[in-house]
């Protein structure tokens, strides 16, 4: 078997006195659609933060492509799309092209222009999303689904191989989480792109995903999504302290 | 007046150093505006203040130094400014904006005890608050060429980079750009811009020519780029008309220059209303 993208072991989080996250261990393997569940409050955030980079664990290992996170050295290979909500300021005058292209900021290098392909590279990312219409409008002017979608395009114009999304379906609509859902199922099976979601609403997770953990501070179910669904709703009460309901 | 700018170096030295503020005081004013950082430009511009008045002082009480530019001093007690700032927004991180009052006010405050302590000052006071025409000196407007090549070399390296700073500054920092130094040296870019700015437009009024033709442009330009050139037009077209209309009325540069933004920023606000109705008619009547 080939190593795994993502291996946490041990993990071990805390700020001041409040532990956040507890003997995490989690391995996520090429081609996975994992979906982490964890209510507010679960570590979800810095269970991110932690695998890109921008947290050091207090204790345990996080080995990233088989190499040590500290010292990781292709963070462009992980495409990360953050909460809509808080991210940006959506008067910004930008357009959708110009979005896109800011992907490849890191991925060119300080002190370097941007290749003169850009524009043909964001057409691309934004082809695989559905908003290829959308490449001369201003960004304040879409949806918020419509954002996030543009969002995952920037994130995949420098072609990563693992696409990590915190709670990609704040701000869409209810009846367009299937159709993005769909989107992310597609990356995932025709581009072979890796991904982890993390969400605390259980009621919008997909039947698209393939893998689910439970995230409470530790990691408390790890598996396929069909063994997922034979959990019964008490265990999953017992984890998360209240009714949660199970995907559809 | 074009006879007197071959004529007179003074208004050569005017003419030029608006043309060349009017562009870069705006091109940063975009990055300033979209970060939400008007303020602190306002807030730059009065520490820059203090320096002038501090060097104003010592010129008048040491006779060695009694030929200093004031426009060095401004630049340091500019960036230093920016520097506090910065430390002051990082010891409030949930109250960021408190750093531009503390800062601010400790500037006029520095400004008006070397205002005191000098005993009054000359016109030579008016001119670096609102600005003037016939003060700008030679020196003065190598120091703004000097400024200006550094804002270009700044952008040239970072443009792409204060690109996604300003827009998503989250999403700078978890893909691991140096956000945090890039920060650093814009905050000090903004410094020298402001302090380069003060001597056409004076300390009380430089945060109009950063703000306002950004102002004007937002309303109308699609997409960042756009934004960018449609501000340094509005800023190059403010300067010109505010400089000859100074010229000729013989009144201060500064006022002139922010009255004419305004009347652009007018002219644009009511005109996209105009051609907005008539879109939504169009579309009516179809």
């Amino acid at each position: 078997m080939s190593q795994p993208l993502i291996e946490m072991k041990n993990v071990s989080f805390q700020y001041e006195y409040t532990q956040v996250l507890k003997n995490i261990s989690l391995k996520v393997e090429e081609g996975d659609f994992l979906a982490i569940l964890g209510p507010n409050g679960s570590g979800k955030s810095t269970l991110l933060k932690i695998l890109l980079g921008l947290l050091k664990p207090m204790s345990g290992e996080v080995k990233l492509f088989g190499q040590s996170n500290e010292t990781f050295a292709h963070r462009e290979w992980i495409g990360y799309v953050s909460q809509k909500s808080n991210a940006f300021n959506s008067g910004f005058p930008a357009t959708v092209e110009e979005v896109v292209k800011s992907g490849l900021t890191k991925k060119i290098g300080l002190f370097k222009r941007m290749p003169k392909d850009a524009k043909i590279l964001a057409k691309e990312a934004l082809a695989s999303v559905g908003m290829e219409d959308f490449s001369s409008r201003n960004i304040g002017q879409l949806s918020g689904g419509q954002q996030q979608r543009v969002f995952i395009a920037r994130a995949l114009i420098s072609n990563p191989k693992i696409l990590i999304l915190d709670e990609p379906t704040v701000g869409i609509d209810h009846e367009n989480v299937q159709s993005f859902y769909d989107m992310l199922a597609k990356l995932n099976e025709e581009q072979n792109k890796t991904i982890i979601l993390v969400t605390h609403d259980v009621d919008t997770v997909s039947n698209r995903i393939s893998h689910v953990a439970c995230l409470n501070q530790t990691i408390h179910f790890h598996g396929f999504k069909e063994e997922f669904e034979s959990i019964s709703q008490t265990e999953l009460e017992n984890w998360y302290g209240h009714a949660v309901r199970k995907i559809h | 007046m074009i006879e007197a700018l071959l004529n007179y170096e003074f208004l050569q030295n005017a003419f030029f150093s608006g043309l060349i503020i009017g562009i870069i005081a705006p091109l940063l004013g975009v990055f300033i505006v979209v970060r939400r950082m008007s303020l602190i430009a306002d807030a730059l511009s009065h520490v820059t203040l203090a320096g002038i008045a501090g060097s104003l002082y010592i010129s008048q009480t040491f006779s060695a130094f009694a030929l200093l530019n004031p426009i060095y001093l401004g630049i340091v007690a500019s960036v230093s400014g920016s520097i506090l700032i910065e430390r002051l927004r990082r010891l409030y991180k949930h109250y960021e904006e408190l750093a531009i009052p503390i800062i601010m006010s400790g500037g006029i405050g520095l400004s008006a005890i070397f205002v005191s302590l000098a005993s009054g000052f000359n016109t030579d006071l008016m001119s670096y608050l609102f600005g003037s025409v016939s003060a700008v000196s030679r020196q003065d407007l190598w120091v703004i060429i000097a400024i200006a090549i550094v804002v270009f070399i700044f952008l040239f390296l970072f443009f792409k980079e204060m690109f996604v700073l300003s827009f998503d500054e989250e999403y700078a920092n978890a893909s691991g750009l140096p956000a945090k130094w890039i920060h650093f040296i814009f905050m000090i870019v903004v410094a020298l811009v402001i302090a380069a700015s003060m001597r056409i437009v004076g300390i009380l009024l430089v945060s109009s020519l950063i703000t306002l033709p950004v102002a004007c442009s937002m309303r109308i330009a699609k997409g960042f780029k756009q934004t960018i050139l449609f501000s340094i037009l509005f800023g190059e077209a403010a300067v010109i008309i505010g400089l000859v209309s100074a010229y000729y009325l013989n009144l201060a540069p500064g006022g002139t220059i922010v009255v004419t933004s305004i009347i652009i920023l007018l002219i644009v606000i009511v005109a996209k209303k105009i051609v907005l109705k008539a879109m939504q008619k169009g579309e009516q009547v179809q």
